[in-house]
């Protein structure tokens, strides 16, 4: 074999091409100072497409959404300082969903760290509580190891936000080094741990087996893993209940018979009921975080915790897990599979029958019924329109608030990567980005943004980014001149006392989203919903922007009481159960 | 109830902080932090002390070795173990009694005087935290403090036992 050509380039060079090695198929950023170097060797070439923002917390979100809609991981380029610290929520928000990023951000020439430079920000320093892992590059033969790695980090074991800072000097297009991409990325201090622990397996299906009362509950783990198929095949096969949290709709199909839809603060009775008097609840990818549990000490006081997670931290963190697993939930479940014998269906039914009534009669109390108007739109039919025209197939993005809790509920999502929202972080601004970035990775598809008249302001300014791409997204925006979810908490909480949480002067969307040169519509009768509702899908190749006055007095139910037990909740301004 | 605990990880710009930085963002108590690089350059050794509970313990050990630099990381408290701190401590020797007093309790803890001017000592001494604890009280009540720096401490298991990569 002969020896291979050593090709030499720039620092900027070899970024492009690192990211063409390793597949990057779309960059969102914005240009600067630190990274004009890089931006021009953007220029040159066409297998990378760059997507010129408005803002860099936007670029972050978007390639968050398309990291959430695709599985891969997303990328971002800015530039130092104000660049990179604009890229701050952004990161926080992958972090806490745990979503596969990485982020190049510029930074002031090596010689001049330390300096306050123009621009200088130790980018490293303020993120570093909010990413898997960072990277500092020094040197521009580094380049190539540090990006492959950097993308490894992101998107095996828990995933999360990587950031790769990168010198000026180290970028400079004036000098030339000889490239290297790594064929195969190892790491001593890094192994995540995939395959389950054989005795504990063996443990959990037994206990699982046994139980008379089980419940799945399935968290964004088993959709980051893409292990829905499997989930979905041992809950028929044993014939389980099963709730999804919010990060996990879809990861178990919210259409069929077996699922409780979601569980938590805003859950639906059945699923909390179900929990809390399960007698053994087999987490997939959950971390029983405080919007599930509510009060940990009355968390779920029958239930033998079998706790399959990635990442060793999350278990036993907040809930102790009498039966821990570690390891991904694909290659976990996957080992169920092997380890299980042969199951009698009608035996699997005649166990779990009495259990299943119960179920049933939480489930006939038809938590999610709410009341009608002739006057007034409820954001709850809004919702279920939206589900209608899309034949609940769209990839859904949502801000935070209410609206959020309402597309939660109220769109039963059949399949995993459909429901894309901030979960952990709950950040209000996220959900116009991340549409654009599903939509970027799913051209074909249909792409909604539900979102509320507060949490669509913090974003805006994208709707340009979305004209100049041609993204046809439809914003469904459920406008209640109130910021509220703060509102529903002041009326349950402060007597109704609304600080600062009414918006007075609103723009006008219609004539807004006319001015980024989309389609807005307003809606503001009941009967005029769902004529507007198609019309607004049938303008397929434009985005439509659908300005939806919602009742203004409704609140999000059921929602769970504070300090109580799972399934300590209110189910309307006037029931609790 | 007070832990060592033993991190083995890339001698890497940056990973120190990732350790210091999660103590406080996840506010676990960080009382004594030692690191330096081992044998094989590439490699740092850190002993960190610290409290909590078992359920807190069992997360700081969880959540370092999280960390894509750390290698390692062992509670080596439970297990039989060696563990030391060095401490330099200067005193104010004004008079001749107040010197030969300071003398005598250097002694008797197996310390060291390493530095001498006409109106300090500078005594060394190494040992369990307790050790250092206990003389800084008797020396106290002999001589004026004037300054201490205290390494932190820094252990091993005993036997053979070992944390390699
Ligand atoms: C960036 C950010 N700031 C503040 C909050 C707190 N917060 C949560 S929901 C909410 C109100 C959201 O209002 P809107 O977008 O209109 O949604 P609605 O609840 O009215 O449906 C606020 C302020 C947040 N989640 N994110
Ligand atoms: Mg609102």
């Amino acid at each position: 074999m002969g020896e291979r050509q050593v090709e030499m380039m720039s620092g900027a060079a070899m970024v492009v091409r690192a990211l063409k090695d390793i597949g990057v198929k779309h960059v969102f950023g914005y240009p600067g100072g630190a990274v004009l170097d890089i931006y021009d060797a953007l220029y040159a070439q066409e297998e990378v497409q760059h997507i010129l923002v408005r803002h860099e917390q936007a670029a972050a979100h978007m390639a968050d959404g398309y990291a959430r809609a695709t599985g891969q991981t997303g990328t971002v380029l800015v530039t130092s300082g104000p660049g990179a610290t604009n890229t701050i929520t952004g990161i926080a928000t992958a972090y806490m969903d745990s979503i596969p990023m990485v982020v190049l951000s510029g930074q002031v020439p090596s010689m001049h760290i330390g300096e306050d430079a123009f621009q200088e920000t130790d980018m490293v320093g303020c993120s570093r509580p909010i990413v898997k892992h960072s990277f500092l590059v020094k040197r521009a033969i580094d380049i190539p190891d540090a990006i492959a790695k950097a993308y490894y980090i992101a998107n095996t074991g828990r995933p999360g936000p990587v950031v790769v800072d990168l010198p000026k000097d180290v970028v400079n297009v004036q000098e030339s080094h000889p490239y290297h991409f790594p064929e195969k990325v190892q790491m001593r201090s890094y192994n995540p741990t995939i395959k389950g622990h054989m005795g504990q397996i063996k443990k959990a299906l037994k206990t699982l087996l046994e139980a008379r009362r089980p419940i799945m509950y399935v968290g964004g783990g088993a959709i980051a893993c893409d292990a829905s198929s499997l989930v979905t095949e041992l809950a028929e096969k044993l014939h389980l209940p099963v709730t999804n949290t919010l990060m996990g709709l879809g990861a178990f199909p919210g259409t069929h018979d077996q699922c409780l839809g979601m569980l938590g603060m805003h859950g639906t009775l059945q699923a909390n009921k179900s929990m809390h008097n399960a007698d053994c609840i087999l987490a997939l990818g959950a971390r029983f975080d405080d919007r599930v549990t509510n009060n940990v000490q009355k968390f779920c006081p029958h239930a033998t915790i079998i706790h399959v997670d990635i990442d060793p931290a999350s278990i036993s963190k907040t809930v102790n897990a009498h039966i821990p697993v570690v390891g991904s939930i694909k290659t976990v479940l996957t080992q169920f599979f092997e380890q299980m014998h042969e199951i009698d269906e009608n035996e699997r039914k005649e166990q779990l029958a009495d259990w299943w009534e119960q179920i049933h009669a939480w489930r006939n109390r038809q938590c999610l019924n709410y009341q009608r108007s002739d006057e007034l739109i409820k954001p709850q039919q809004v919702i279920e329109s939206l589900y209608k025209h899309t034949g609940g197939d769209a990839y859904v993005s949502s801000d935070v608030g209410q609206h959020q809790m309402f597309a939660a509920l109220y769109y039963p999502f059949a399949k995993p990567r459909r429901w894309i929202n901030s979960g952990g972080l709950g950040t209000m601004g996220f959900g116009l980005p991340a549409a654009m970035g599903a939509q970027f990775a799913h051209p074909e598809s249909v792409v909604a943004c539900v979102t509320g008249d507060g949490s669509i302001q913090m974003n805006i300014q994208e709707l340009s980014t979305c004209l100049q791409y041609g993204l046809p997204i439809k914003v469904i925006s459920l406008n209640n001149r109130a910021l509220g979810m703060v509102r529903q908490w002041q009326d349950m909480i402060y007597k109704g006392r609304h600080s600062h949480s009414y918006m007075e002067s609103l723009p006008d969307f219609v004539k807004l989203a006319e001015a980024y040169g989309h389609i807005g519509i307003k809606v503001e009768k009941p009967e005029e919903l769902d004529e507007a509702m198609a019309r607004c899908f049938a303008a397929k190749d434009r985005l439509v922007f659908m300005d939806i006055a919602v009742d203004q007095n409704e609140h999000v139910y059921p929602m769970q009481i504070k300090y109580g037990a799972m399934d300590d909740m209110r189910l309307s301004k006037t029931e609790r159960t | 109830m007070r832990r060592i605990i033993s991190v083995l990880m890339e001698n890497e710009p940056g990973a120190l902080s990732r350790i210091i930085g999660l103590f406080s963002q996840r506010g676990y108590n960080l009382d004594s932090l030692c690191v330096a690089p081992i044998d094989d350059s590439s490699l740092s050794r850190l002993t960190i002390t610290t409290a909590g509970d078992d359920k807190v313990i069992e997360q700081i050990t969880k959540q370092v070795n999280k960390l894509i630099d750390v290698l390692k990381i062992s509670d080596i408290t439970d297990g039989s173990h060696i563990e030391r701190e060095l401490m330099l401590i200067k005193v104010a020797t004004r008079s001749e009694t107040v010197r030969a007093e300071v003398k005598r309790t250097v002694d008797i803890y197996r310390g060291q005087v390493v530095d001498v001017t006409p109106k300090t000592y500078t005594i060394e001494l190494t040992g369990t935290s307790d050790k250092l604890d206990s003389f800084v009280q008797t020396m106290g009540l002999t001589a004026e403090i004037v300054e201490l720096s205290r390494t932190g401490v820094c252990g091993l298991a005993r036997g053979e036992k070992s944390m390699r990569p």
